[in-house]
Formats: C-alpha cells, sequence, structure tokens
C-alpha cells in the first residue's frame, strides 16, 4: 500500500511539475498576476509531494518491504537501521528520487526566499525549475521507478547494500554532491528568466550570486567528502583518480567556480553580463552531463551502476533539449545584454578576465580527457582510456597559472589600478615564499624536487599574499583590531577560500610527491621494521558483527622503541552478498597520516600488508573545508541579508 | 543583414573558431596518451603493440591463479572464451577478484602470450562489469554461435 502511494505521490508531482512548467511562463508573458502568483505554491506543492514520496521509499526499506524491487535489491534484513535508511539512495532509481526531491527543495527556497524579486522573474525562474523538473520526474516515472513490485514472487529476504557503501562518508557524500549539482539549476534557471527578460541588471547578479555561492559550497563540500571516502575506503590510499565520475563532478566545481567570480564583476560593476549567463547555463549543463555520465554506464569507472542504454538516451534527449534550447535563447538575445566595458588593461576586471580563461582551460582539459575514450569508441572504435599520465601535467599546466595570478588579482582595484604598486611587494612575497619553501621541503624530505617546490612555494606565497591583504586594508583605522573588524565578510570569505585553496594545493603536491608504500610478509609475533617504524603483529581475530564477519590483525607500531600506536586493520565478509572488504587502520595527523591495510592471506598464517606513509594527506580536504567556509561567509555578508534593495547609484568603487 | 545581426555573427563564429581550435589542439594531445583496450584474441593474433601501456579484460579462467608463497606476486590467465593470455602481477588485487570473474588489467605485454600489469581492477559490485569486457564476451559468444551454425549446415549437408 504505502509504495503505492509513493508511486502515486510521484505521479501527482510529475503533473504539478507540468503546471509548474507551463502558466506561469504564460502569466508572465501576458502579465497576469494569477498565474504568476501560482508559482511560488506550485513549487511549495512540489517540494511536499517528492518529500511524501521520498518518505514512503524510506518506509518501505525500514519495514523490509521486499515485494518492492528497488528494496529487495539494495536491502536486507540484517542490515542495520541507519542503513537502511540510507540505502533508500544507494542505488540508481532511489537517489535519482533524492535528486528531484532536493530540486524540489530548492524551487521551494527560492519562492520562499525571493520576495524581493520582481513577480515576472519569480515565475520565470520557479517554471524554469519546474519544466527541469519534469524531465527529471518522467525519467524516474518511465525508466527508473523506484516504487516497482517484484509480484508475486516476493524474495524473502533483500539481496543487501553493496558493503562499499555501508560506511558515514557514503551517507553523507551523495546528498552534499546533489545539493551542489541541483543548486546549479537555480542558478541556470535565473540565467534564463534573465535572457526571457533580455536585461541583465546588478539586481539579477546580486540574487543569482548567493545562490551560486551556496551550491558551489555544498558541491566544494561533497566532492572533499568523496575524495575523503575513496581514501579510507577504498583501501588504496589515493584520495583521487581522475575517475570518469569524479571527473564529471569536478568539471561543474571549475565551471561554477569561474561563476562565482564573473557573477562578481556583474555584480560591482555590470560588467560581462552575457558571459556569466552563458557560464550559468554551461555550469548546469556539466551538470547534467555529469548525470549522463553516471547513469548511463557509457565509461568504465567504479561508480558506473548497471548498463541501461535506455536511460542513456533519454537524459542525452533531455540535456539535448535543455542545453540545446538555452543556447538557442542564448544566440536569439545575448546582444541585448548590454555590459559596462569601462574598465582599463590593469583592473580587477581583467584580473577576472584572466581567471575565467585559465579555470575554462582546465575545465577543458578534464572534458576533453574524460569524453576522448567515448569520442574514440564511436568515431574509430577504439577502446582506450586516459588516466593520470594525461591529467596530472596538463591540468597543473593551467592550475599553477591560476595560483600565480590570485596574489594580484584578489587585491586589484576595479576599473584602475596601477602594477607597479602591486608587483613590487608581491615578488618580495614570492621570494620569501620560495626560500621558506626549500628551506622546509629539504628539511621534510630527502630529496628537493622542482615541482614540489613550485607548488609549494605559490600556495605558501599565496597564503603570504592572503595576510598581507588582510594588514593593508586594516590599515586606514585607529588600531589594528578596529581594522580587522571593518573588514567585510565577502572579503574575509574570498581571503579564506583563496588561503583553502592553497592548504589543498600544498596537501596534494606534498602527498604525490613524497608519500611512501611499502607492501611487507608479517607473521603473527613476528616483528618487521618499516623505515624508521616497528611493526609488531600480536594476533589475529574474528569478529561477528550484525550483517558481516569481521578479521581483524593487531599491529602495535613503535618508533625508536617507543610505542607510537596500535593499528587493526581488517577483512570484513559479509554474509548475504558474500562480498569481501578491506578496512584499513589509520593513523591521522595534521601533518602524516600512517595507514596500514592488509593485503591478502600468505602461508603459515602470515600476512601481506601494505604500509603508507602519507605526509599532509588531511590537507586536501582542510582546505576545500577552508573554502566551503569562505563561501558561507560571503553568503553571510551584511548585503545579502536586506530585505529590500535600495537601489544603486551608479557603480561603487570598492577596492 | 542590418548591422547590429553581422555583429553578433561576427562574435558566433569568431568564438566557434577559437574554441574548437583550442578543442583540436588538445585532442591531438591526448591521443598520446590514450591506453587502449584489447581483447585476448587481438593479443595472441599481434594487433596489441608490445612495450606500451594496454588494457586488457576477459574472464579469469577458473584454476589458473597461482599466488606466491612469500610474497605478493600472482599469476594467473583471463579469457575471452578463444584465447588465453597469462597476467603477471605483484601488487594486491583487489577484494572483488576471484575465478571465473571479469577482470581488466593495465600494463605492458612481455610477450604475445603476457601481459606485466601494473593495476588490476574487478568488478565492483555484483551487477556491474566493465562494459569492455561485456562487449568482449557478447562478440566471442556470438562467433561461437555463428561457428556452430555454419558446422551445423555443414553437417546438415553432409547427412
Amino acid at each position: 500500500m504505502i509504495p503505492e502511494l509513493g508511486h502515486f505521490f510521484l505521479i501527482l508531482a510529475l503533473v504539478n511539475a507540468v503546471i509548474l512548467g507551463t502558466l506561469p511562463f504564460y502569466g508572465a508573458h501576458t502579465q497576469h498576476n494569477g498565474l504568476m502568483r501560482l508559482a511560488s505554491k506550485a513549487a511549495i506543492g512540489q517540494f511536499i509531494l517528492l518529500l511524501a514520496s521520498y518518505i514512503c521509499l524510506t518506509i518501505a526499506f525500514v519495514q523490509d518491504d521486499f515485494s518492492v524491487a528497488y528494496v529487495a535489491n539494495h536491502s536486507n534484513t540484517l542490515l542495520p537501521l541507519r542503513y537502511k535508511v540510507t540505502a533508500v539512495w544507494g542505488s540508481h532509481e532511489g537517489s535519482l528520487l533524492l535528486w528531484i526531491m532536493i530540486l524540489a527543495a530548492w524551487m521551494a527556497a527560492v519562492a520562499l526566499f525571493s520576495k524581493a524579486l520582481t513577480s515576472v522573474i519569480r515565475a520565470r525562474v520557479l517554471a524554469t525549475l519546474g519544466l527541469i523538473s519534469v524531465g527529471f520526474v518522467s525519467f524516474a516515472l518511465f525508466t527508473s521507478n523506484p516504487f516497482e513490485r517484484v509480484l508475486p514472487f516476493i524474495p524473502i529476504d533483500g539481496a543487501d547494500l553493496n558493503p562499499l557503501l555501508q560506511d558515514f562518508g557514503m551517507i553523507v557524500h551523495p546528498p552534499m554532491l546533489y545539493m551542489g549539482f541541483v543548486g546549479f539549476s537555480v542558478v541556470f534557471a535565473f540565467a534564463i528568466a534573465g535572457l526571457l527578460q533580455g536585461d541583465l541588471d546588478q539586481k539579477w547578479a546580486k540574487w543569482a550570486r548567493p545562490w551560486t555561492t551556496v551550491a558551489w559550497i555544498f558541491l566544494t563540500v561533497g566532492i572533499a567528502l568523496g575524495s575523503w571516502w575513496a581514501y579510507y575506503e577504498l583501501g588504496w590510499g589515493g584520495w583521487w583518480f581522475w575517475d570518469p565520475v569524479e571527473n564529471a563532478s569536478f568539471m561543474p566545481w571549475l565551471a561554477g567556480t569561474a561563476l562565482l567570480h564573473s557573477l562578481a564583476a556583474t555584480e560591482k560593476r555590470g560588467a560581462y553580463k552575457s558571459w556569466t549567463v552563458l557560464l550559468a547555463i554551461l555550469t548546469f549543463s556539466l551538470s547534467l552531463l555529469g548525470t549522463f555520465l553516471v547513469r548511463s554506464g557509457v565509461l568504465t569507472s567504479v561508480h558506473a551502476f548497471a548498463t541501461d542504454p535506455e536511460r542513456g538516451l533519454f537524459i542525452l534527449t533531455f540535456l539535448g533539449l535543455a542545453v540545446g534550447g538555452a543556447l538557442a535563447l542564448y544566440a536569439w538575445q545575448f546582444d541585448k545584454l548590454k555590459s559596462n566595458n569601462n574598465y582599463t588593461l590593469v583592473s580587477k576586471e581583467i584580473a577576472i578576465v584572466l581567471n575565467n580563461v585559465l579555470l575554462f582551460s582546465s575545465l577543458l582539459v578534464v572534458l576533453l580527457g574524460t569524453l576522448y575514450p567515448l569520442l574514440a569508441d564511436y568515431l574509430w572504435g577504439q577502446k582506450v582510456s586516459i588516466g593520470p599520465p594525461f591529467f596530472d601535467p596538463y591540468f597543473s599546466f593551467f592550475f599553477a597559472f591560476i595560483l600565480f595570478l590570485i596574489p594580484f588579482g584578489q587585491q586589484m582595484n576595479w576599473k584602475q589600478d596601477k602594477l607597479s604598486k602591486v608587483l613590487m611587494p608581491q615578488l618580495a612575497l614570492l621570494g620569501l615564499a620560495i626560500i621558506i619553501s626549500s628551506l622546509l621541503l629539504s628539511w621534510l624530505a630527502s630529496e628537493l624536487l622542482l615541482w614540489p617546490v613550485v607548488g609549494v612555494s605559490l600556495s605558501l606565497w599565496l597564503t603570504l599574499a592572503c595576510l598581507a591583504y588582510v594588514v593593508k586594508l586594516s590599515k586606514n583605522a585607529s588600531s589594528f583590531l578596529q581594522g580587522i573588524k571593518k573588514i567585510r565578510r565577502s572579503y574575509w570569505g574570498m581571503l579564506l577560500a583563496h588561503t583553502g585553496l592553497a592548504v589543498t594545493t600544498i596537501g596534494a603536491i606534498v602527498t604525490t610527491f613524497y608519500s611512501i608504500e611499502k607492501d611487507v610478509r608479517i607473521e603473527p609475533q613476528q616483528t618487521v621494521a618499516v623505515g624508521e617504524l616497528d611493526i609488531y603483529f600480536e594476533k589475529f581475530d574474528n569478529f561477528t558483527f550484525e550483517n558481516y564477519i569481521s578479521s581483524q590483525a593487531t599491529l602495535k607500531v613503535s618508533e625508536d622503541g617507543d610505542h607510537l600506536v596500535t593499528l587493526k586493520p581488517e577483512k570484513r565478509r559479509y554474509r548475504v552478498s558474500g562480498q569481501l572488504m578491506t578496512e584499513a587502520a589509520i593513523h591521522p595527523g595534521l601533518f602524516s597520516d600512517l595507514y596500514i591495510s592488509l593485503a591478502q592471506p600468505l602461508e603459515q598464517g602470515a600476512w601481506a600488508i601494505k604500509v603508507y606513509y602519507k605526509p599532509f594527506v588531511r590537507w586536501v580536504w582542510l582546505g576545500a573545508l577552508l573554502m566551503a567556509l569562505g563561501g558561507l561567509l560571503a553568503v553571510s555578508d551584511k548585503r545579502y541579508r536586506q530585505k529590500k534593495f535600495t537601489k544603486v547609484k551608479g557603480y561603487r568603487n570598492e577596492s | 543583414m542590418k548591422a547590429h545581426r553581422k555583429k553578433k555573427l561576427i562574435t558566433i563564429l569568431s568564438s566557434l573558431v577559437l574554441l574548437s581550435t583550442a578543442v583540436g589542439l588538445l585532442l591531438y594531445a591526448i591521443g598520446d596518451y590514450a591506453d587502449a583496450f584489447y581483447e585476448p584474441r587481438r593479443v595472441v593474433n599481434g594487433d596489441a603493440p608490445l612495450n606500451k601501456t594496454i588494457r586488457v579484460g576477459g574472464l579469469v579462467t577458473t584454476g589458473s591463479v597461482k599466488r606466491s608463497k612469500d610474497s605478493l606476486y600472482v599469476e594467473f590467465d583471463i579469457t575471452d572464451n578463444e584465447e588465453v593470455i597469462t597476467i603477471t602481477f605483484d601488487k594486491s588485487l583487489p577484494d572483488l577478484f576471484r575465478e571465473g570473474q571479469g577482470i581488466m588489467a593495465e600494463g605492458k605485454l612481455v610477450d604475445r602470450k603476457t601481459l606485466k600489469a601494473t593495476k588490476v581492477l574487478a568488478k565492483h559490485d555484483e551487477k556491474y562489469m566493465p562494459p569492455e569486457i561485456a562487449e568482449t564476451l557478447k562478440k566471442s559468444h556470438k562467433d561461437g554461435v555463428k561457428k556452430m551454425e555454419q558446422q551445423g549446415e555443414k553437417q546438415k549437408g553432409r547427412y
């Protein structure tokens, strides 16, 4: 009964979405107030319907209703309750339902928090979101219905959730990522509404900007969580694999980051309006492309679900319609968007152009590297794969330029600035950064390599430049503390996010170049020396848990005879599926992780274990968190909290 | 054509030219980094290059896995149900590696029958099979059926 109810809510949501996606457009066109007001109500209704449908599926999981095919395939009576609730998004159908539920949540949020928008714009934004909802709800209903029953032969027990997904990281990673992906559809809808109107004023940018930032924050956290999860769960000690699906989430992030910056120019200076709109369309298209890559199984990836050409075709058609329609509208209207071109060669505007060109170039590297295998298969019938040997150097090339330019760009004035004023102090800081990082690296590592020095110097320089900028901003006040207080939150946000980027880069570079990996054979009661560490294999035990059996080795690690830590890496055998899982044991630290995993049993109770030394690996995710925190600070800036906007008088010149 | 339309057209065309140049250059560069996939029968036929990283996929032949006693070194055979090649590997195998299952190995050919792998990928969950391997098996299945039919026809003629 409850699954039928859920199915019914989903059908109602489709009908509601069709209404939402059509009537308000007509209302906005004919200035019909009633039809425009309908948009907010329908948007909130859409959220309630989809939430109800989602809850129905969750109940089916909690009650072990194995007459529902999706539940039978992805749950089991032995599965702990917390995983039953999260198993809802453990595979394709359910995660799609989560996707459209989150879309509806964003719609409801727009309906509730956009009172200051004109009713025409609000109606068009919500109606555009409604059309996207039509696409995805019908995708769920017609190709991947989570409520389908397996009658009359109901399985007695379910097939269990993939053990990889029975984990905390996996509980939070997908919803975060989806919040980000779907959040960009709001920005897309803002772009469409602006294009339909044929005019983007600064109010438009001021509205689109916090929504973009919020979506970007979720995406940043989502990607970082995925990377962290892969690190501790997959047991290979890596944190980024350039896997097509990782790339699929990284591409919207790159485009979204570019969008954040160009939106700043549009809001503050009324510049680059048409480019900003194009980026908004691009970012959303990349989110859709990501969905297509994940759902269709066209690429070899650890994330690929069961291959289903029908689903792939559906998303590809939808992608074509949405992107094609948006681009056609753009081509029709873009020259009506009059941008302010009043700036000189040395100005923040130009810095933002460089930022966008470089981010776009690195995006192109990731995009082409991801799609090349598809292209090669289609054109030459050749199956190929593209890995780190391509992505690492090409991506780093553009990324190095980005790092190099931020210290200059972030403190440039709008409209006009003097390079000479910025150049010398910055170069002095760069010199300082190079000296410090060379000293640090030669102290930390045995040999000095070129790329780590370049990367760490640039990152350190960026951090120093952020600090110097804080000092500069607080100069004009009576005391340093007073000056600090006067800096606006959006500036703090920017500086924190840029520092976060530096932190992530340091982590990525140091851990890539200086990680140590050793495969070791160890017998019970034996001590093996690995580098400066002694590892003593104390015992080996088996434990039984709710739905798996754990085989655990107890390893005592000591350094120079002093006990450092006891690590217990495991092999788990999940009872229902019989799948084997490696659970690494990690001794985390701010400056290095010790990471041990059981590779495989050898003869006479001996084990092959993998010992990794991972310096600075935590910094990769720490930096991402700093970036997200910076985004939060920027959104909480007081100008976004004003209920009604006072008209912007001319262009404020902020420095 | 009105002046502003002409300007618009020029803007669109020039940005398209710029974009496609960038894409073209990058695609040209990517070609050098592409690791090609081969089925075991194409490897045995000599289609695959030696001394270049390639990928090979197929089913692990039952009973072929030989592990070393005191290290991670392992040898096993994979097949597309037509030809068999041997994979050697000295790192730890993925948890989902099992006899009779589809795997993908990345590495360099030592000779026409042996690949020294640097990476072994097994399927990620029960349902998922790398598309390349699924296709390989489908192809050799189809060929096999065709062969049987042809043989059947020959036999028909004989009787």
